[in-house]
Order: C-alpha cells, then structure tokens, then sequence
C-alpha cells in the first residue's frame, strides 16, 4: 500500500468512522450506507483540501466512485 | 399551438416522427433533423403571440453568446474568468428572476413558455464550462440542446453532456429502433396517463365536494385526487415528451419513477420530478454543501445536510412562483427532509428498526399523509384559504 492509498483510506475512515473500508476495499460504500451524498461531498472536499485535486460534483457518476478502490483510483487518475 | 394538449401538435407529430423513423433505419445522423424539427415546432408554439417570439429569440441569442464568451474565458485561462463568470451567470438567471417577479405585479409582463425549463438548461451549461466539463460543445450543439422540442415546455431537464454525446454517437439500424419501439411504448403510456389517470383523478376533484358534506374529509378527498391529478398529468406529459425524443434518438431522462412507493421523504424525491430534483441537488444542494463544509460555516455535517435542504425546497418553491402557496410548499418540504434526515442519523430506534416489516409500512403511511398534504398546499387548498386569498 502506497502512501497515497494510505491517505486517503485515513480521509474515508475519519469521514465515516467506519475502520472496515481499509479492508473491504471493494464494497459498495453507498448501497452499506457507509457513505451518503453529504459524506461524499464532505470526501470531495477533503480531497481537494489534502491533494489539490478537484473533482466537480456532477463529474463523476456513482457508479465511478461508490468503492475505496475506486475513490483512490479516481484521485490518482487526476494528480 | 400548445404542446401536448392541442390536437395539431399530436397530428405534426406523425410526420415528424415519420421522417425520423427513415432517417434512423437508414443509420443517418438525427442531429440536424432534430434541430429543423424544433425550430419549425417552436415557430409554431410561439406564432401566436410576437412578443414572446421575439423574447424567446432574445434569450436564445443572448445565451449562446454568454456561453461563447465563457468558454472563451476559461480556454485562454483569462486571469478574472471566475469572477466574470459569475456576472454571466448572473446575466443568464436575470431573465427569470425579473419575470418572476414581474408577473406578481402584471399578469401580463413579457416572457414566453418554458423561460424556467431553458434557464435550468443554460445555467447549468455555464456551471459545468467554469467546472471544466464542457469544452468542445458547439454554438451548433448547444442551439439543438436549448430547442430540442419535446422537454421544451415543461421538462425534463436535459443534461448537455448526455445530449452532446447522443448527438454525436451514430446509431445502428437496431439500436435506433430499439429507441423507437422503446419511445412508442412511453408515449402511449403517457397518453393513457394524461388523458385517461388525470381525467378520472380530475373528475374525483370535481366531485369531492359535492358529495362529501363533512369538511375535513372533503380536504382529505380533495389532497388526495388532486395529488393523483397532478401525477397523471405530469407524469403523463413526462412521459410522452421521453417517447417523443427517444423516437427522434435522444435519451431523455425518466422524470417519475413510482413515487408513491417511496417510503420516506428522501425516497420520494428521488422518484418525483426526478430530473428537478437531481438538477437542485447538483447545482445547488452539493455546491452550497461544499462551499459551507470549505469555509466551515458550521459546526457538523448534519447541520451542513438540514441547512442545504432548507435553502434547496426554499428554492424550489420560489421557482414555481412567488406567491405564499409556493413559498410555504417549499419551506414544508425543506423542513420535511431536514426532519427525515435528522431522524435517519440520530434515532436509535430508527436504526433498529428500519428494516423490519411493520416499521417499513409505518413509515410508507407517514410519507404518504406528508406527501398529500404537501400535493394540497400546493394546490392552494390550504393556505391561500387561511390568508384570505383566492387559490
């Protein structure tokens, strides 16, 4: 695991208080209700505070970003 | 001519689809059709009345040179495009907000049919140029996108990047006709909607209180077919102008989608007026949420979520029109929605409970009283009576 992956696993957990995310990278954060649209914009913002990347709201679909992997892959495709 | 009430619209309809039904066996692009199509139906939408064809070809003007100018603005990186994006986006919601207010004081003020539906259109173009999103649409494109004939009226709200891509996507010969069929069936489903579920509902309105003597089950009568009245015929209308575009190759967005199965007030949102209420919740909930959690305007997120529903229905409800029914429908449906997400987070019980059986159904019941009693004070049963005034 990569720093990167490392950093942003910590934002996810300190946005939703949920330790598995770091595991069970590849569950689905919304249809868990681990993640809901507040938590998510909350995540948008964090992100681009902590990495300098800004991902619009309407960017991307759910489908593009509802897994830790996911959430990590779309962030490295933008640095 | 009035779009999917008058006879002759239906009639104009037949050719127009005809041609485009060729057009797409043939594997022929529908882009430009699509656009000769609108122009001849908007033409005939507005001929009546030359003010708004004149005010009509305004906007349309003026908006595609705002946006001409704001792509220009962020392409050659001008060091003030933000903050002259802003005065376009201003300029561009002006017209609305001037009319809006205007009509309260004459019924008459200039303006023309579907001002609300091409502003959301617009606006939104703009919003996603300053985002990056939008980069090569065309002065060609964006003119298709704001004429496009069906949603023209009343919706739904299209999305340009989806509009650009189907524009510029060929079809197959199969994949045309599977919109075609596909678009038929909504059409006629909207058909029976509108001209049979709304009449029935309609005729229920009429009769509630003729032959319910008691007050208070004559508004519960009332709410209820009123409510009924208004699904059928904007869902019915919804659900042809879907069909009518699928026909002509353009996926517009299903608009309702079973609301009165929505077991809480969210869920309801979710599946009515769907294409309004995801537009609010992208260019107004997620930007205001945004803005407040960057700034740290308060103290937690919960705040954050109850604050964005308010300012989101409060909105919504100026949106239809400023009069005290709108104003206070959008207020109670701001308050609904902060309530319901307040409880989801914080009610222990809730959490226990939430997926057993009979919980589920309390909870339908509970949505539905509040969403019928919303359809009645939308409808000006409610507070229009109590002021005074005539709904």
């Amino acid at each position: 695991m990569d720093n990167l992956e490392k950093q942003i696993i910590d934002l996810i957990i300190e946005i939703t208080d949920e330790e598995d995310v770091a595991e069970e990278r590849d569950i689905d954060l919304f249809e868990e209700d681990i993640l809901d649209s507040m938590a998510a914009i909350e995540l948008l913002v964090a992100i681009k505070d902590n990495f300098g990347v800004t991902i619009a709201p309407t960017e991307l679909e759910r489908e593009e970003m509802n897994t830790t992997n996911k959430i990590i892959a779309r962030v490295r495709e933008r640095m | 001519m009035d779009f999917f009430v008058e006879p002759a619209f239906f009639v104009l309809c037949v050719p127009i689809v005809l041609i485009a039904a060729i057009l797409g066996m043939r594997e022929r692009p529908l882009g430009r059709y699509g656009l000769v199509a609108s122009v001849l139906m908007l033409a005939l939408l507005f001929f009546r009345s030359i003010p708004s064809l004149i005010f009509f070809g305004a906007y349309l003007l003026g908006s595609l040179a705002l946006y001409a100018w704001v792509a220009g603005l962020f392409r050659k990186e001008h060091p003030k495009a933000v903050a002259l994006y802003r005065v376009a986006l201003a300029c561009q919601i002006a017209p609305l907000a001037i009319y809006k207010v205007g009509v309260l004081f004459a019924p008459d003020f200039p303006g023309f049919l579907g001002i609300s539906y091409i502003t959301f259109k617009s606006v939104q173009v703009l919003i996603e140029v300053r985002d990056g999103l939008i980069d090569n649409m065309t002065i060609g494109e964006y003119l298709s996108f704001l004429c496009f004939f069906p949603p023209f009226t009343s919706g739904p709200i299209l999305r340009s990047r989806n509009f650009v891509t189907d524009l510029r996507t060929p079809l197959s010969r199969d994949a045309y006709l599977e919109r075609l069929y596909r678009g038929l069936g909504w059409f006629v489903l909207g058909a029976l909607y509108k001209f049979v579920g709304s009449a029935l509902a309609h005729w229920g309105l009429w009769m509630a209180p003729a032959v319910i003597s008691v007050p208070a089950l004559s508004f519960v009568a009332e709410s209820f077919c009123f409510g009924l009245d208004l699904f059928f015929d904007f869902a019915g209308y919804s659900n042809m102008a879907m069909g009518l575009g699928l026909m002509l190759g353009i996926e517009v967005p299903r608009n309702f989608h079973m609301p009165f199965a929505a077991k809480d007030i969210k869920e309801f949102w979710d599946r009515w007026h769907i294409s309004l209420s995801t537009w609010l919740r992208d260019f107004v909930f997620m930007r205001f949420s945004s803005f407040a959690i960057s700034h740290k305007l308060f103290k937690s997120r919960l705040t954050t979520a109850c604050v964005g529903f308010m300012i989101n229905m409060t909105l919504m409800g100026v949106w239809h029109g400023i009069t005290p029914d709108y104003i206070v429908y959008g207020i109670y449906h701001g308050v609904m929605l902060a309530a319901c997400h307040y409880l989801q987070k914080k009610w222990k019980f809730y959490k226990r409970h939430k997926r057993d059986r009979w919980f589920v159904a309390a909870s339908w019941l509970v949505t539905m009283v509040v969403v019928f009693f919303g359809f009645a004070l939308f409808g000006g049963y409610v507070v229009s009576p109590l002021l005074g005034l005539s709904s």
